[in-house]
């Protein structure tokens, strides 16, 4: 039987665990909530200017969610781009590409297998720091209910739920944000090229989004959808800036995704 | 189709070119592999044979013509590659994966029960005591030969070698030169561009010249040394009235002075050969030596890739000469 986009997503995910770029971004997702649930807990300053900044010493839960604010800046883009705008050109620049194209699979299942396992450590990473946030905070402020954007409060158990699922919407950008880094990998074939240019694009619609006179367009731009996430940790949930997201985030994602997926379908392998 | 159902020769390439802008790499190469050649691909560097195996591999679209192997495109998709197997330039593997996962990777996107023969191919190119290690570690030689076992996952019955000895060292070279004849022994076609003239010519049965893109030569090394004749070195007791009498006699071409003193010249046939000698002995030019240089495809070669660019399969006795 021929092998199809599970083999190459199989080894694509065999060949991140022998990276260290993986662990880099990794240990930084990890890392830099431990850091500042250290700074939470040494210190007693709070971030009052951003949404639940004025909670980190009152609830642990809170934590995760001021991370996802500031993460989303450079944190976040940057630990997507280290695997997005790595992927293809890091084969395209070893020569590898031309090993793994001469088998028995198909260049769109090779170009489908490594889009989802850059999503896939993307996910890893946003739930990491998830993850490590939630107990980093917990150890930090405690496990406490947590006051919600609309003055209410939820339960514990609650808010860990929300809390995921504010991961999963904050997940809607991200994956954007790695399909622009897989265009460049694909259109550049320089690892570092894709890499920074990744986070120069991200950095560049965050400009455009505090620009004055620019104020339209912010309903449009990737970066602010990486605040949809509250609408959920409102009281009823306000589920139109998620939809946005969705949409948005799509007409930034699929354009950008074809056309990786065409350059890589047509180009010639002559590097390596 | 499976490559028992396939139609046609192994390689059957036609008018291929290959532009990148203004630069014409291949510029209509025409060959054919028959089933069982070991066949040279040969040429100077910057010639195109490296392109023109990409474009045979699919790796990279030809601007005109077609390539065929065993009668399928491999544009069409990687199902043309069933029963092909190679690599271009070096082979390249992932350097943080060890022999053994590189081929088990190679293994996974090649199916068809490949995974179970990663240890025997591992033995054939004999790397299983090195199999653990990671690839980055290895040296040349043994990429190399890692190389030739990726290919062999894939139970091949043509394989495409780019130059698969260069950077090796004599020992290396030499084991390269048996596994190949083994595999040809074994009944697979081998198409080898190699600059290593002396290996082609005792591996290969049918060789082709490329120059600047285009074909100079393509057949049997028999044929195109019949074509180009058997040169003569002369040396007589009169060595310019022998010129005379040699550019006179019938049968008898491209007389010229040897480069390291007496004659060249060119004959079809022993009976020509002979027929000269009387003449020169009746002329009072007696002969002191009269021997034959067959020419090697080393002389072949430069004759053929050197010069101004209108290659002919018939190279000048001098420039033979200068070779042996």
């Amino acid at each position: 039987m021929r092998p199809g986009v599970l083999a190459v997503y199989r080894w694509e995910l065999q060949k991140l665990r022998f990276q260290k770029r993986t662990y880099l971004g990794l240990g930084a997702a990890a890392l830099v909530p431990i850091i500042f649930a250290v700074a939470v807990a040494t210190q007693n300053g709070q971030p009052n200017d951003v949404a639940f900044g004025r909670y980190i010493h009152q609830t642990g839960l809170a934590i995760p969610l001021v991370l996802l604010l500031f993460g989303s800046i450079w944190m976040f883009p940057l630990i997507t781009a280290l695997v997005a705008g790595d992927i293809v050109a890091a084969e395209d620049h070893n020569g590898t590409l031309k090993t793994i194209l001469t088998r028995s699979v198909e260049r769109g299942q090779v170009f489908v297998g490594k889009a989802l396992a850059t999503a896939t450590y993307a996910i890893a990473a946003i739930a990491l720091t998830g993850a490590v946030a939630i107990v980093a905070g917990s150890l930090a402020s405690g496990l406490h209910p947590l006051p919600t954007l609309s003055g209410t409060t939820i339960s514990t158990g609650r808010a860990l739920v929300l809390i995921g699922a504010s991961l999963l919407v904050y997940l809607i950008p991200i994956l954007a944000i790695a399909t622009i880094g897989l265009l460049f990998s694909t259109i550049f074939r320089n690892s570092a090229a894709a890499v920074v240019g990744t986070l120069m694009a991200s950095l560049l619609l965050q400009l455009i989004g505090i620009l004055p006179g620019l104020e339209a367009l912010q309903p449009y731009l990737l970066s602010t959808q990486f605040n949809a996430w509250q609408g959920l940790l409102r009281q009823p949930v306000d589920w139109a800036p998620i939809v946005r997201a969705g949409w948005v985030c799509s007409l930034y994602a699929v354009p950008a995704f074809v056309a990786a997926m065409l350059v890589f379908l047509r180009r010639d392998v002559a590097g390596g | 189709m499976s490559v028992s159902q396939a139609q046609g020769p192994p390689v059957e390439v036609r008018g291929l070119v290959k532009r990148y802008g203004e630069l014409v790499a291949v510029a209509g190469v025409d060959l054919t592999v028959l089933p069982g050649d070991v066949f040279g691909y040969l040429g100077p560097n910057g010639a195109g044979k490296t392109t023109s195996l990409r474009m045979m591999l699919g790796l990279i679209r030809p601007s005109e013509g077609s390539v065929r192997l065993f009668g399928r495109d491999p544009q069409a998709g990687v199902a043309a590659l069933d029963g092909v197997a190679g690599f271009v330039e070096a082979p390249r593997f992932y350097p943080y994966l060890t022999g053994r996962r590189n081929l088990e990777l190679c293994a996974a996107l090649d199916g068809d029960g490949a995974a179970t023969r990663v240890g025997e191919v591992l033995d054939i190119v004999e790397l299983s005591d090195r199999a653990k290690d990671r690839v980055g570690a290895y040296s040349h030689g043994m990429r190399q030969r890692l190389g030739i076992a990726a290919a062999l996952l894939r139970r091949p019955k043509l394989m495409l070698l780019d130059e698969p000895a260069t950077g090796l060292d004599p020992a290396g070279m030499r084991d390269m030169r048996l596994l190949v004849r083994r595999l040809a022994d074994g009944g697979m076609t081998v198409v080898l561009s190699s600059h290593l003239l002396a290996e082609v010519e005792e591996l290969c049965n049918r060789v082709a010249i490329v120059r600047q893109g285009r074909m100079a030569y393509e057949g049997t090394l028999a044929e195109l040394r019949l074509a180009a004749g058997t040169v003569y070195h002369l040396r007589t007791t009169d060595d310019d009235r022998a010129l005379a009498v040699c550019s006179a006699q019938a049968g008898i071409d491209d007389a010229a002075p040897g480069q390291h003193g007496g004659i060249a010249f060119r004959a079809p046939s022993e009976q020509a050969v002979g027929e000269l000698s009387l003449a020169l002995a009746e002329a009072g030019a007696l002969v002191l030596e009269l021997a034959p240089n067959r020419a090697t495809l080393e002389d072949l070669f430069f004759a053929l890739t050197e010069g101004d660019g209108d290659a002919a399969p018939s190279p000048a006795p001098a420039v033979v000469e200068r070779a042996a």
